[in-house]
């Protein structure tokens, strides 16, 4: 193909029509303080995996709600599961549950 | 009561477009666009409305592009406009009608800037005196040509052969309108229907018996954005604009595009070829894309002129689906002759865009 020396761009609105909500379902029904987040990010400051690679709890739960889980699989592999985020959660929420659920509905190993 | 009311409010959103006299100013791109349209647009206020409009050979560029890209300072876009001014004046005209939408705004930023600071005007006024000894009064009435078209709309319509209406099916065609966005965004009084719900199109095709499609990214920009087009890297943001757009109409089907801006009728036109290019997609259901019309090459159909005459051939989009709609008669043979019979060229075969 010819060189056009730029690309077409992928559009950043959200699609709410087309995204996947089946995680974000699952998780809210198994751990429903799953939407009690308000995204302030205290997670991702304590988390002990984020010191070591990208992860980033607080962006992935917010993609999950989104219904954008395009590669959540390999982001949510990154969590160690030692529980800092559900120690400074100022909403108190169950983190650990969440990403256990989160890892259960990825293996599809529940039914809705 | 409530209908008093509408109308009342609906008179804020109008504009005052003068009847006759016009100092006519140029695109600087529009002529290698679409060569056709400011032809058009002479023929059918000079032939058949009979309207008095004078243009200037001495007119130059309002310096848009540099200016938007910030290669020209203020002062001298400035300067070069009250020139345009002064031709006027001395021409002896009052109504100024520049046919592209960024000379307007630009225009229309300077009146406005000169109104709101007049110590500026007096400085402009100065260098213009030094650099060419001339002088200039404020043009009493400034409009772009697109409003002059809108407010003749029903004049084009008892001289019209044809209308925007399907000729197989009997409906009428339907169409995206396309607003600059220096047209009415930028100075929201300065559009027939302000920047909420700019009427200018929309009047010419509902006279001309065509419909309007209101798709959800109507009012988005179609990308054209100088700083984006101009430098190659950045063209990505300009043509993933276009295609948010033709995206957001592409399940109204539409059966072309009209536009008032130079820029917006260019991109949305040859965009349709590079994204085809690009990613194998087009926006109709035929591979051939969706054509595209400057408003005067709409009224020129309308009023029943050669397609070839109004330039078509130069679109990238063909726009022989849209003839055939209308049922307009056209010799395929003369698409690419000149004005005496001469051949000028046939531009090379898209690979996935059908011509």
């Amino acid at each position: 193909m010819k060189e056009w020396g730029y690309s077409i761009l992928k559009g950043r609105q959200i699609d709410f029509e087309n995204n996947d909500f089946s995680i974000s379902r699952f998780v809210e029904l198994h751990e429903p303080s799953f939407s009690w987040c308000i995204g302030c990010g205290s997670c991702t400051a304590t988390c002990s995996a984020a010191k070591f690679t990208d992860f980033n709890p607080r962006k992935v739960n917010l993609l999950i709600q989104r219904g954008e889980i395009k590669g959540i699989e390999d982001e949510i592999a990154k969590c160690m599961l030692c529980g800092k985020c559900q120690l400074v959660c100022p909403r108190g929420i169950n983190t650990r549950n969440v990403v256990q659920n989160i890892k259960r509905a990825i293996s599809k190993s529940y039914a809705l | 009561m409530v209908l008093e009311g509408k109308k009342r409010v609906w008179e804020d959103y109008q504009k005052e477009i003068a009847n006759d006299h016009y100092f006519y100013v140029r695109s600087c791109i529009r002529q290698t666009f679409f060569p056709g349209s400011e032809t058009t647009f002479l023929r059918i206020m000079k032939n058949d409305l009979g309207k008095d409009v004078f243009e200037d050979a001495r007119h130059t560029t309002c310096t848009g592009i540099g200016y938007h890209t910030d290669i020209v300072p203020l002062e001298t876009t400035m300067t070069v406009i009250a020139r345009h001014f002064a031709l006027m004046t001395e021409a002896g005209y009052v109504n100024i009608i520049p046919s592209c939408v960024t000379s307007f705004g630009l225009y229309t930023e300077v009146l406005e800037t000169w109104k709101h600071f007049p110590e500026i005007e007096e400085k402009i006024r100065e260098y213009l005196w030094k650099a060419t000894k001339r002088e200039f009064k404020i043009p009493e009435n400034l409009v772009h040509t697109s409003d002059i078209i809108y407010k003749f709309r029903s004049q084009i319509k008892e001289k019209s052969k044809v209308s925007l209406i399907n000729k197989r099916t009997g409906e009428p065609l339907k169409v995206v309108e396309h607003i600059g966005c220096h047209y009415s965004k930028m100075f929201p009084t300065s559009g027939v229907g302000g920047a909420e719900f700019p009427s200018v199109l929309t009047g010419m095709i509902e006279s001309w018996g065509g419909s309007v499609i209101d798709y959800p990214e109507r009012r988005h920009c179609c990308g054209f954005g100088f700083r984006q087009y101009l430098v190659m890297a950045n063209r990505g943001y300009s043509v993933s604009n276009s295609k948010k757009k033709f995206e957001s109409m592409r399940p109204f089907q539409p059966d072309f595009i009209v536009a008032n801006c130079p820029g917006c009728s260019m991109f949305l036109d040859r965009w349709q070829y590079t994204i085809a290019e690009l990613e194998g997609v087009t926006y109709d259901n035929r591979g051939m894309g969706i054509p595209v019309l400057t408003y005067e090459e709409m009224a020129g159909l309308v009023m029943g002129y050669s397609p070839w005459e109004l330039g078509l051939q130069m679109h990238q989009v063909s726009v022989e689906q849209l003839l055939d709609k209308l049922g307009i008669k056209y010799d395929k043979e003369q698409k690419y002759r000149g004005a005496k019979g001469q051949k000028i060229g046939e531009p090379q075969k898209p690979q996935f865009l059908i011509v």
